[in-house]
């Protein structure tokens, strides 16, 4: 394949996949049946791969672990599967899911995680990281104050990826592909030329990031070697597309332990070069479907250190290996190819999957084959997720772009994000009650809140209270986000990821919120209800008494549903006010992995009712049982947030069992294509989909061993249920599970 | 007190009220896509099988505000899509036909698709003009083919109200389905689905027969209400009786969908 083959453009001259794309693209608006099943080398290899993950299972969740070489771009020699059914090669060490050390997030953590599983690193890197070299977490705790740690162990602040890598940088892969890395090597180059002084603080960084860009190129380069695979040059066809975009992003896996280290959006890019194959007679669909299947299979075969303790707050092993597909160009046309289709059906020939956590970029005009087969699938395997095509492009600007994480926008190549973890709202609310003290401990956290002692709240006094008590997390929160970054930057700079990105590219931070469903409940039962705090002796409230009725989240109740709207809107207001590291944009999201768990734990009583310790809904849900008016009603109230204050992500999740959604599968199909088109119409921004029996789940519960790939969507992302805690599975099954009938 | 009993008849026949038993927003078993069902209280019949047997009595109930319907409608509209929209069932929503008149001409304004789901026992004016000029589908129940088996299943005699209806809705040439209650050996018999097969045939406005295969979700129901639920010995059909039905079924109608 030469550049002939393509429709020129600007992509020609500059690196800008984006125009290459929109120049070469073949939309695709026609059904599913031209799909095929796995080729007989998919299937053996993916044999393998279950063989592998059942022992990883048994082990423990690790399969093996190395102790002696610390994870870099070209560590390892080449590793495979199978070699002679790989059509796609690559691994992230010598050996399929072992376990790797990227020991510059935080030293400690690794030998902790490392002693979980008996054993430890090797003696000289010990001594090299006790003694000479210094990590992110080391410079995190050098600079933190007394304030932060303060909120950070009693549970305001959870999550902070202080010692872990931050990951939500999305690396443009498919530049490998395109352009070979001799190309982005000299490109950047030219850049680096171009950065001269005067040499202030912000100059003399990105220089030094963006040699650090290119020598990580090279390394790049070096890789390929070790698999044969000439990256210097671009992909000659559609086998190396595949194969090069995947080198870009092992590369990145192999360096980096990010918490989410998302794909981009690479399936409409690789379709034009396997539908010129395909044009050339080179493949037929057989090869087009392997080398989709093949790079799946790889992507699902990643695999990071971690310790158990990340498990609370990430559960099930995520690697957020985030694809998004579909979507609409900015000239009207569908971004949806048969790739998007191709990608859809590893869910079949591989069978259901969290990794890669497809997520489809949903418009009202996407084409309806596609909207149904896409219905289709997430009705199959509750493996994918839906987020709103429309609203992102108008509010954000590109339509080329990725997903970080779970739900949040990124344009590819030209921007990044701060992962921001996120703060816990409900216990922000509790301060407003408590004179500013920790509900548990009686720390003082917040200056400035009277100690109420009223026999019931009252709510005019309680929302001053809280806004006090929101603008000083804000603040603390703020100054923690600014420390992280600056160490991230400069002990674990993501110089692999990076370098496949524009030099200075545009930043947004992704602060995030919990407990917003508990916060809004809790505001309208002092509104609307009256609520008695009881007090212990040093006057911090325990418990509280309800009396009387009082409108809840989730049923398309304005007289809730706004003061959760303004919850957010005031929060986000608060964050926006406070200048960030490198002049980052603050974007806030309503997310929460699958923290509501812990984060329930580490709150005391609300004024909801809900008792102390018991878990948060997900997300922007309602909570647990308290939408009872039906499935619409429920999403009506979480499409009331507004976007603009949330420009993160609004996380939503909806189980509903099969029977309701329709009585055939060509009904259900139909109902849950109109849904989401409902939902995203009034402007919401994600929905998970589990279609699923409650019955299923417990039953998974007692017998894991025969559910190995049971898939649930919980708070913007997937998991195998199986590999769940009881205590996470037993919260996912207390979920509300839209039944009528 | 007459009067006071008149006045409460007067509200519930007062065509700005509904008499509702119970509303479902995500309706996906009532009639094309997404619908808002609404049941509506009170039925002349006491059919056997019945799974909402608490919509029987026509005293209970909450009474609606038609514009308090409309508004929840609205609120669902962007999840009706090209084919969802508003169901009333019950009970049997002809007996308040009425406020049904005022609620669905107010439907059709805001572009609203509106089904009714009905034992097709009343054709009078009221009725006529709602089913005539806002009614864009007619779910008719075909309780029995025999007069035996209509005054067994639903307590009354006179099976042929069911068909005068049916012919009404065939001549003003607007959309029907036909459901069916499938119950081993009472209803469930080659006889009875020819029968019905041949009578409907040559109907042209007839899209689609449902069949509802019997079930004993509602036992606990027609328990708590103290009333002796007689269908206790009926059994539920076999994944073969289904497909047999729809079989012969298949023959005489364009489609044959299990409810």
């Amino acid at each position: 394949m030469e550049v002939k083959d393509f429709k020129s453009g600007i992509w020609n001259k500059a690196v800008n996949v984006r125009d290459f794309v929109v120049n070469n693209v073949t939309p695709y608006h026609g059904t599913y049946e031209f799909l095929v099943g796995p080729s007989e080398k998919t299937q053996k290899l993916w044999d393998s791969c279950k063989a592998a993950t059942k022992e990883e299972r048994d082990r423990n969740g690790v399969r093996s672990v190395d102790t002696e070489i610390i994870s870099t771009v070209s560590a390892f020699a080449a590793g495979y599967i199978d070699k002679e059914n790989e059509v796609i090669v690559g691994l992230q060490t010598d050996e399929l899911l072992k376990r790797t050390m990227k020991p510059f997030g935080g030293f400690k953590v690794v030998q902790k995680a490392l002693s979980e599983h008996g054993v430890k690193p090797n003696d000289a890197l010990t001594e090299l990281f006790s003694k000479y070299v210094k990590t992110h977490n080391d410079g995190v705790f050098d600079a933190y104050t007394a304030e932060i740690k303060k909120f950070r162990s009693l549970g305001f602040l959870t999550g902070l990826p202080d010692n872990y890598a931050r990951g939500r940088v999305i690396g443009d892969y498919r530049r490998v592909a395109l352009y070979g890395l001799d190309f982005l090597i000299k490109s950047k180059q030219e850049d680096l030329a171009k950065i001269e002084g005067p040499m202030s603080d912000a100059v003399i960084r990105l220089r030094e990031e963006v040699a650090e860009q290119i020598r990580s190129l090279k390394d790049m380069i070096v890789l390929g070697q070790k698999y044969d695979l000439d990256l210097a040059r671009p992909a000659q066809n559609a086998q190396e597309a595949v194969q090069w975009t995947y080198m870009g992003y092992l590369a990145a896996v192999k360096e980096q332990d990010g918490a989410a280290m998302s794909l981009g959006n690479v399936s409409t890019f690789l379709d034009i070069f396997i539908e010129k194959d395909i044009e050339k007679g080179l493949i037929t669909e057989v090869e087009a479907q392997e080398y989709i299947d093949q790079f799946v299979m790889k992507l699902r075969m990643v695999r990071h250190l971690r310790m158990s303790a990340y498990d609370e707050i990430f559960a099930g092993d995520p690697t957020w290996v985030t694809e998004a597909i579909g979507g609409m160009f900015a000239d009207g046309r569908t971004k949806v190819t048969r790739t998007s289709f191709r990608f859809l059906n590893t869910l079949y020939n591989l069978g259901p999957s969290p990794e890669p956590n497809i997520t489809i970029l949903w418009s009202a005009t996407l084409p309806q084959n596609f909207k149904d087969y896409c219905a289709k699938v997430s009705i199959d395997t509750s493996s994918i997720q839906f987020e709103n095509d429309n609203l992102m492009r108008a509010h954000r600007g590109s339509d080329d772009y990725g997903i970080a994480c779970c739900v949040s926008y990124q344009e590819l190549g030209k921007s990044i994000q701060f992962f921001g973890a996120r703060t816990n709202l409900a216990k922000t609310l509790l301060l407003a009650v408590n004179g500013g003290k920790c509900e548990f401990t009686g720390t003082q956290m917040v200056d400035g809140i009277d100690v109420d002692t009223d026999e019931y709240l009252d709510f005019d006094k309680v929302m001053a209270n809280f806004e006090i008590a929101m603008k000083e997390v804000a603040r603390v929160y703020n100054d923690s986000m600014n420390i992280i970054h600056y160490m991230h930057d400069k002990y674990y700079y993501e110089k692999a990821q990076m370098a496949l990105i524009d030099t200075n590219p545009s930043i947004n931070i992704a602060y995030g919120i919990a407990g917003l469903s508990i916060v809004a409940d809790s505001l309208s039962a002092i509104k609307h209800a009256k609520v008695k705090p009881i007090r212990n002796e040093e006057g911090l409230t325990v418990d509280f008494e309800i009396e009387g009725e009082f409108p809840m989240y989730g049923n398309d109740d304005d007289s809730v549903d706004l003061l959760a709207a303004k919850a957010v809107a005031d929060f986000n207001d608060e964050l926006k006010k406070l200048p960030v590291y490198k002049n980052a944009e603050p974007t806030m999201s309503v997310l929460t992995i699958t923290s509501n768990v812990v984060y329930g734990k580490k709150t005391g009583a609300t004024p909801d009712g809900r008792a102390q310790g018991v878990p948060f809904a997900p997300g922007a849900n309602p909570m647990h049982g308290r939408d009872s008016k039906g499935a619409i009603a429920s999403l009506n109230s979480v499409s009331k947030i507004n976007y603009n204050d949330s420009k993160d992500g609004i996380s939503n999740t909806f189980s509903i069992v099969p029977k309701s959604l329709g009585a055939t599968e060509e009904d259900r199909i139909d109902n849950l294509a109109t849904t989401l088109d409902g939902y995203f119409s009034r402007n919401a921004q994600h929905l998970n989909v589990n279609v699923l029996n409650k019955e299923t789940l417990m039953d998974a519960m007692e017998n894991p061993e025969e559910y190995p790939q049971l898939t649930i969507r919980v708070s913007g992302y997937a998991v195998n249920f199986v590999r769940l805690t009881k205590e996470q599975q037993l919260e996912v099954i207390t979920r509300s599970f839209h039944e009528s009938m | 007190m007459d009067t006071l009993i008149q006045k409460l008849l007067l509200i519930k026949t007062s065509k700005n009220i509904l008499n509702v038993h119970s509303i479902e927003s995500f309706g996906t078993h009532d009639g094309p896509g997404i619908r808002l069902v609404i049941f509506l209280q009170g039925c002349k019949l006491k059919c056997l099988y019945c799974h909402n047997p608490d919509t029987i009595e026509t005293s209970g109930g909450m009474e609606y505000e038609i514009e308090d319907l409309v508004e929840i409608a609205l609120k669902m509209k962007p999840y009706f899509g090209k084919k969802g929209g508003v169901t009333v069932s019950g009970g049997e929503p002809l007996l308040q036909s009425k406020g049904l008149i005022h609620f669905f001409k107010r439907l059709k304004e805001e572009g609203i698709h509106t089904n009714i789901d009905t034992n097709g026992r009343i054709l009078n004016h009221f009725t006529v003009e709602l089913l005539d000029n806002y009614a864009d589908l007619v779910m008719l129940d075909i309780k029995s083919m025999t007069e035996d088996g209509y005054e067994f299943l639903t307590g009354m005699r006179n099976k042929e109200t069911t068909f005068t209806f049916a012919a009404h809705r065939e001549a003003s040439g607007k959309k029907m389905w036909l459901r069916y209650v499938l119950i081993p050996e009472i209803t469930n018999k080659p006889e009875l689905l020819h029968a019905m097969g041949e009578y409907f045939k040559d109907y042209k406005t007839i899209e689609k027969i449902e069949i509802q295969p019997y079930h004993k979700l509602g036992i606990h129901k027609w328990e708590s209400l103290g009333w002796e639920y007689k269908l206790k010995d009926a059994r539920e059909n076999t994944e073969k009786e289904i497909e047999e039905a729809s079989a012969i079924l298949s023959k005489y109608f364009k489609e044959v969908k299990i409810n």
